[in-house]
């Protein structure tokens, strides 16, 4: 994973609860075995007024111009924010892959669903609660600016705004870990490797039924 | 001190390490895998130079991609066939058990897992797939992961977990005839939110839970993610014995005696302590049907339309406005004047035999009605198709009208050929209404398979309390 530590970008604002994964990320874009290319398609349906299918010139789609990402004030927009529930529904890490792929670094919301929220987690994404009231805020200093930026420490876990007002978040102190050192889920984890083979040992001996070979 | 809750054992039962900053690591017992999100799970074991950790652990199939006639003759979609070959060629290398899409085991992962024994009382079970949550159906904890993890659990048979909340959903009382598990869960939905359950292992109880049949239980939960919740659960009992009694994958003989002692203990001790609980009674519970584009967004059939203005919260109010226009609703609309002009009957929510028995039993002889476009009827898997042709409901579906289809995913998401066409109005036994997930700028109402061949051969959604005997 990328090393994560300062960020300052564009904001985007994204004005609606329960913006699922189908929305972040058509089905038909999750046929691809690959990890990258997914950003022409993030958000297709609300971005395109065509049928978006794999393997289209994206650049020839008739755009819907009513929706956020077609503006041209958020083109540079490496910030999303976003409302209740963000990223509920599928479990699929397209979403993720797809809103990194498009350029975000960071999604700001009041809350997320969980697989999401542990999806951006394995990808470098940075999801940041904030209370809806200061997120009320941010809606309302983002439409009323263009080019709105704001800028992220996370080491001191402070979002600074334009104005020199400093918000704080908080964030699981293991994943600030990962992020600011840039770590791999997998590789810490084989550190414990002895662990794992001991409670294995314990488990087949307690519950040997779980350890068929299935064929 | 307050007791366990079932949620608390399972963790502790599974629990390797504990850590300081919080994060603990949990061991995985069964690793389910389909072809949408493993691909870029095996590549990246794969550029690291590992292998997987155990591989006997592993069940895999295909489900999301493959088409539902004609399969003699393969996927027709080049790109949909890569990812099932490449699903193919990974477990091959690699020695994983997979039920090849011609295979008769073959089926929705959700379905098969549960049909084979390979969920069994006392597991964690994952899979990249949200609505593994099914399998706590089982007394497991069991929850979908991302690819990320898919790799996680292939490298390392462990995941890294911070421990979730415990939220008990008790339903009491007997529910209506004609009133199905679907209603009780979108009932709950209704109550609780598509975010009530977030952060939250939920357990469902109560004496509702206890009188279903394995079948209900694992509708129940395989919806627990729609109510937020990535794991929901119902505590083992003989009904969970007697359902696994004599699966392929299940234990035999002396370990079968000794693995159901195990399971007695997998239950919500009488003083476990719970961080929410939300009761509701079975007898209130009627028939629902979803009016907009999240499962929250759901009514009585007995009811209306609502109308947006009557909501306080200002977003809340946009989303609703949003839903109408999409699903092409005006508020105060009666429930029973809503006309789908297509039905879908699986997925892993509502395609197991009980599902197509409560939906056969329903059409009572008649036709689809004259402004359906198409119905399909897709088993969760090829045992289920074939159990359901051993008692003729084949023949029930077809006679009315009815598309009757091979095992997969199919119209739930859409994958496959099978979606509807912008416009489109589909009552749906699936688990999600958003925007698009049947198809571009198709529309879907998600109900029992009662409510669904009901509505398929009157027209319009109708009331199946009133058509019982």
């Amino acid at each position: 994973m990328e090393k994560f530590d300062k960020h300052h970008g564009v904001v985007v604002p994204l004005d609606r609860h329960n913006v699922d994964t189908d929305a972040i990320i058509p089905k038909q874009f999750l046929k691809s075995i690959k990890r990258s290319g997914f950003g022409p398609n993030l958000f297709d349906e609300w971005r395109y007024h065509d049928q978006g299918e794999p393997g289209m010139d994206h650049s020839a789609r008739q755009k819907n111009m009513d929706f956020v990402l077609n503006h041209p004030r958020y083109e540079e927009g490496t910030i999303l924010l976003g409302r209740h529930n963000f990223g509920c529904g599928s479990s699929r890490e397209h979403a993720v892959w797809a809103l990194m792929d498009h350029g975000f670094r960071v999604v700001i919301a009041p809350s997320f669903a969980d697989i999401f929220f542990n999806n951006c987690y394995k990808n470098g994404l940075l999801p940041i609660v904030l209370d809806e009231d200061v997120i009320d805020r941010l809606f309302a200093e983002v439409n009323d600016h263009h080019g709105y930026r704001l800028r992220l420490d996370l080491p001191a876990q402070e979002i600074h705004l334009p104005d020199g007002e400093v918000i704080n978040f908080d964030i699981d102190p293991f994943r600030k870990d990962c992020y600011i050192r840039g770590l791999d889920d997998i590789g810490l984890t084989l550190e414990h490797a002895g662990d794992i083979r001991n409670f294995e040992e314990k488990r087949r001996q307690t519950a040997p039924w779980l350890f068929y070979k299935l064929d | 001190m307050s007791g366990k809750t079932l949620y608390d054992k399972l963790w502790d039962a599974h629990l390797v390490r504990q850590d300081d900053n919080g994060t603990a690591l949990i061991y995985i017992d069964r690793h389910l895998i389909h072809e949408v999100t493993s691909p870029q799970a095996f590549e990246g074991l794969r550029l690291a130079g590992r292998t997987p950790w155990r591989t006997d652990s592993i069940l895999a199939v295909p489900d999301h991609n493959v088409p539902t006639t004609n399969r003699a003759s393969g996927i027709s979609d080049p790109v949909s066939r890569v990812q099932v070959e490449t699903l193919d060629q990974n477990c091959a290398e690699l020695g994983i058990t997979e039920f090849l899409m011609n295979d008769p085991r073959q089926g929705i992962v959700h379905v098969i897992g549960p049909e084979q024994g390979a969920t069994l009382p006392g597991m964690t079970v994952v899979c990249g797939d949200s609505h593994t949550s099914t399998h706590g159906a089982f007394g497991a904890l069991a929850f979908g992961i991302g690819t990320s993890d898919v790799e996680h659990v292939l490298a390392t048979q462990c995941l890294i977990l911070n421990k979730a909340k415990n939220l008990e959903i008790r339903v009491d009382g007997q529910l209506a005839a004609g009133v199905a598990a679907k209603d009780v869960v979108l009932a709950i939905i209704g109550k609780i939110g598509t975010a009530g359950g977030t952060g939250c292992s939920i357990e469902f109880s109560g004496s509702t839970l206890r009188d279903m049949t394995m079948e209900g239980r694992m509708t129940v939960c395989n919806m627990a993610i729609e109510a937020g919740a990535r794991a929901g659960m119902v505590a083992a009992d003989d009904t969970t014995v007697n359902y696994l009694s004599g699966r392929p994958y299940a234990p035999q003989g002396e370990l079968w005696d000794r693995a159901i002692e195990t399971w007695q203990d997998l239950h919500s001790d009488a003083d476990a302590g719970f961080d929410r609980r939300v009761t509701l009674d079975a007898a209130q519970i009627q028939p629902q049907v979803t009016w907009g584009t999240s499962p929250e967004m759901v009514a009585a059939i007995d009811g209306v339309v609502p109308d947006p203005d009557d909501e306080p919260d200002a977003v809340k109010r946009e989303g609703m406005r949003n839903a109408l226009a999409y699903m092409d609703l005006t508020p105060g609309m009666a429930i029973t004047d809503i006309q789908p002009d297509h039905v879908f009957i699986g997925s892993c929510t509502n395609a197991r035999i009980e599902d197509l028995r409560a939906a056969a039993a329903a059409i009572r002889g008649r036709k689809l009605a004259r402004g359906i476009k198409q119905a399909l009827v897709v088993p969760g898997s090829g045992l289920v198709k074939r159990q359901a042709e051993a008692e003729g409901l084949d023949k029930l579906f077809t006679d009315a009208g009815f598309e009757w289809r091979e095992p997969g995913c199919s119209m739930c998401l859409a994958m496959n050929a099978d979606r509807l066409a912008p416009g489109d109005r589909c009552a749906s036994t699936s688990n999600r209404n958003f925007e698009g997930r049947q198809g571009q700028g198709g529309r879907t109402h998600l109900v029992s398979p009662a409510m669904a061949a009901a509505a398929a051969v009157t027209g319009h959604f109708s009331d199946v309390r009133l058509e019982q005997d």
